[in-house]
């Protein structure tokens, strides 16, 4: 069993400054757990502690059943890959790959086998001479994770292991990762991981859960589809998506019918009878930050409801060869909509005028309250 | 090399140029010709001591000092061979072995010691360690001679008087801040994440120095034996102090003796003993001169 535990896990540094709060995290057996935040928001700092490379200030960390918080890295039944590969520069990868087992006193047939199984599994057989400076990013990294697996260890932990690489070797070196995760899982061995990451591709494509951290406090842990279309707060929902989710600062008040009618400048979008019920039994105030996806957003029709419909003056449009990025501008906000671009070359490209009534698709928005930033119409 | 590089590519791309871009790099040529005149004689004028030694060695002793000519009228060994002679019950080549039973000892015990404590300074926590470091720095500035006398008196009530142990024991507890500081400058600029990278793989401490920190450092541990090997081959001082018998006298007080004992010094032997005298800090420098180099650039500006 490999399940991570964190409970009330945090990090105070030596002047005061706590950088992470009290998180409790639970990361199931075999489970692949990515967590993501905005640079600074302890993500790194919670992995080094987990790898024993950083003291806890607080709280537990369990891995299994075992709390480890007092445990040397080497004990702790982990490996871990590095932003920068980490690779020993004077040994030749071979060396590098059962440099481990080495020091562990495993026998140097049992090392033999088990760098060699590694290699195959990393498509690394051809390099096993070469020293790290005679390798390239893609081949480095492939080494570094390859030393994690030689090592047979109950959790992995990456910390940004694609950042250096470049945007074509990031996406394949992403696959190769989670089939990795997959291959290892099938075969019964152990395979618990923690991702570090900054890119949301990374993170949307590979975990099985995410976990969004932002200045040491824990956003949201859920899977990746869940993260999108549920966001619990503002933060999650600017976070991922891209490009970000519209977020304006409006209020609304109750119709005759009892749903709800949101308004800002003037324009009044009405909400569905079901998300009205329930942000009426969250909301404390009227003022809201309303949020809705760009792919939300379409142009208006003759079948567009009446009243969810608004006004825009064009600004720019980027093209992204399948759709287009309309950027819009209403009143002082500007707001963007994603959309196909046979539409746009029927109903924008041929026409002069640069206001267009725009379709939201009020049933997918969210509402979040403008002070507490939670999602009140979950 | 890489001038003539310029030069070719220059010849090369000057078919098809315009009158204005020839002019500019004919002016290019010219500039660089001064130059190099410039830095040639410059050049000539450090090396030509050394060379007038040389020469001076194989001259008569009567004409060392009346002709300016370089080359000698009289080709003679004589100062090589009565040189090598000397003027005691020794060859000059008990002297070489002298130097070197100090020497050696001296450069292995600086480099252990100059990088556990630099390991130390680098990648441990130590109480008030801004102050030790302010010390270790301190102790740079310090002008040796200053702690001429307390360490004479201490090692004679230790009664390691006309031995070499005083020339090189204080080495094995990194006495020389120099070394120390430069090494720990070089560690500062090696990212963590290899040695963290080992402790995941199992590594303690003394194994992380052993494995990954001493081989990783190896441009800078090799520039500081070198430093140490080159003072201590010319360190004068040390030996004039602590050594008293002329059977350990090491090369720098070997020479120095040959002035003391006649009258009239034999500058011919004297100049070709010197002249043999620099060959291993040279022929050392030249073997390891590709990580001293490396060494010092990387000790100063990264890692």
């Amino acid at each position: 069993m490999s399940k991570v535990t964190l409970e009330k896990v945090a990090k105070v540094y030596s002047n005061g400054f706590k950088a992470v709060h009290d998180i409790d995290l639970e990361i199931q057996d075999g489970e692949f757990m990515v967590m993501i935040g905005p640079s600074g928001c302890a993500k790194s700092t919670t992995l080094r502690m987990l790898a024993g490379l950083e003291t806890i200030s607080g709280g537990n960390v369990r891995i299994g059943k075992d709390v480890v918080n007092n445990l040397a890295p080497k004990d702790r039944g982990i490996a871990m890959v590095f932003q920068n590969y980490a690779l020993y520069p004077h040994m030749t990868v071979r060396e590098n790959l059962g440099f481990g087992l080495k020091l562990a006193k495993v026998p140097a047939d049992q090392i033999e086998k088990q760098v060699d199984e590694a290699a195959e599994m990393l498509e690394l057989t051809p390099l096993m001479d070469r020293l790290p400076r005679q390798l390239s990013g893609g081949q480095a990294q492939r080494v570094a994770v390859g030393r994690a697996i030689v090592k047979r260890p109950n959790v992995f932990l990456f910390d940004e292991p694609l950042s250096n690489l470049d945007a074509k070797l990031r996406a394949s070196m992403r696959v190769r990762i989670s089939d990795l995760h997959k291959q290892l899982k099938s075969s019964n061995r152990s395979a618990t991981t923690v991702y570090v990451t900054h890119d949301q591709t990374e993170a949307m494509t590979m975990g099985d859960r995410i976990c969004v951290m932002k200045e040491g406090v824990i956003m949201q842990v859920d899977t990746p589809a869940n993260l999108y279309k549920y966001p619990k707060n503002l933060f999650v929902a600017g976070f991922i998506g891209a490009p970000e989710m519209n977020m304006i600062d409006a209020s609304f008040f109750e119709l005759a019918d009892g749903s709800l009618n949101v308004e800002f400048g003037e324009f009044g979008l009405c909400l569905g009878a079901s998300k009205s019920e329930k942000i009426k039994k969250k909301a404390i105030t009227s003022d809201i930050t309303l949020g809705i996806r760009p792919e939300f957003i379409h142009l208006a029709d003759e079948h567009s409801a009446k009243d969810q419909l608004v006004k825009g003056t064009i600004v720019r449009m980027e093209n992204m060869g399948s759709e287009f990025y309309v950027y819009f501008s209403v009143g002082s906000q500007e707001l963007c909509a994603r959309i196909q671009t046979s539409i746009v070359e029927e109903k924008l490209l041929n026409t002069e005028s640069k206001e267009q009534l725009f379709y939201f698709d009020m049933a997918q928005s969210h509402a979040f309250d403008r002070k507490t930033e939670e999602n009140i119409s979950l | 090399m890489m001038i003539s590089r310029i030069f070719a590519d220059q010849q090369k791309s000057q078919e098809g140029l315009s009158a204005e871009a020839i002019k500019t790099l004919r002016k290019q040529k010219i500039g660089a010709f001064f130059r190099y005149v410039i830095l040639i004689l410059c050049g000539a004028v450090m090396l030509y001591p050394l060379v007038w030694m040389f020469s001076a060695a194989f001259k008569p002793n009567y004409e060392i000092f009346t002709s300016l000519s370089l080359w000698p009228s009289e080709f003679s060994m004589d100062g090589f061979i009565n040189g090598w002679q000397t003027g005691t019950e020794y060859t000059f080549g008990r002297f070489f072995w002298n130097t070197f039973m100090y020497v050696i000892p001296k450069v292995i015990l600086t480099v252990i010691s100059s990088v556990i404590v630099a390991y130390g300074f680098a990648r441990f926590e130590i109480p008030y360690k801004k102050f030790w470091f302010v010390t270790l720095i301190a102790t740079i500035l310090l002008p040796s001679s200053v702690l001429l006398i307390p360490q004479y008196l201490m090692f004679r009530e230790m009664g390691m008087l006309d031995s070499y142990l005083p020339l090189y024991l204080p080495m094995a507890f990194a006495t020389q801040g120099f070394f120390v500081f430069m090494l720990i400058q070089f560690l500062r600029g090696l990212p963590t994440d290899m040695e963290e990278a080992a402790m995941i793989d199992g590594c303690n401490s003394f194994q992380l120095l052993i494995y990954i920190i001493v081989p990783i450092l190896r441009p800078a541990i090799i520039s500081v034996a070198l430093f140490q090997f080159m003072w201590s081959v010319n360190d004068f001082l040390g030996p004039l102090i602590y050594i008293s018998s002329v059977e350990k006298y090491p090369i720098a007080l070997a020479l120095k003796l040959s002035i003391d004992v006649t009258e009239g010094a034999q500058w011919n032997e004297i100049l070709a003993m010197s002249s043999i005298a620099i060959v291993p800090s040279i022929v050392v420098f030249l073997m390891s001169q590709k990580y001293f180099v490396e060494g010092i650039t990387a000790g100063g500006v990264k890692g």
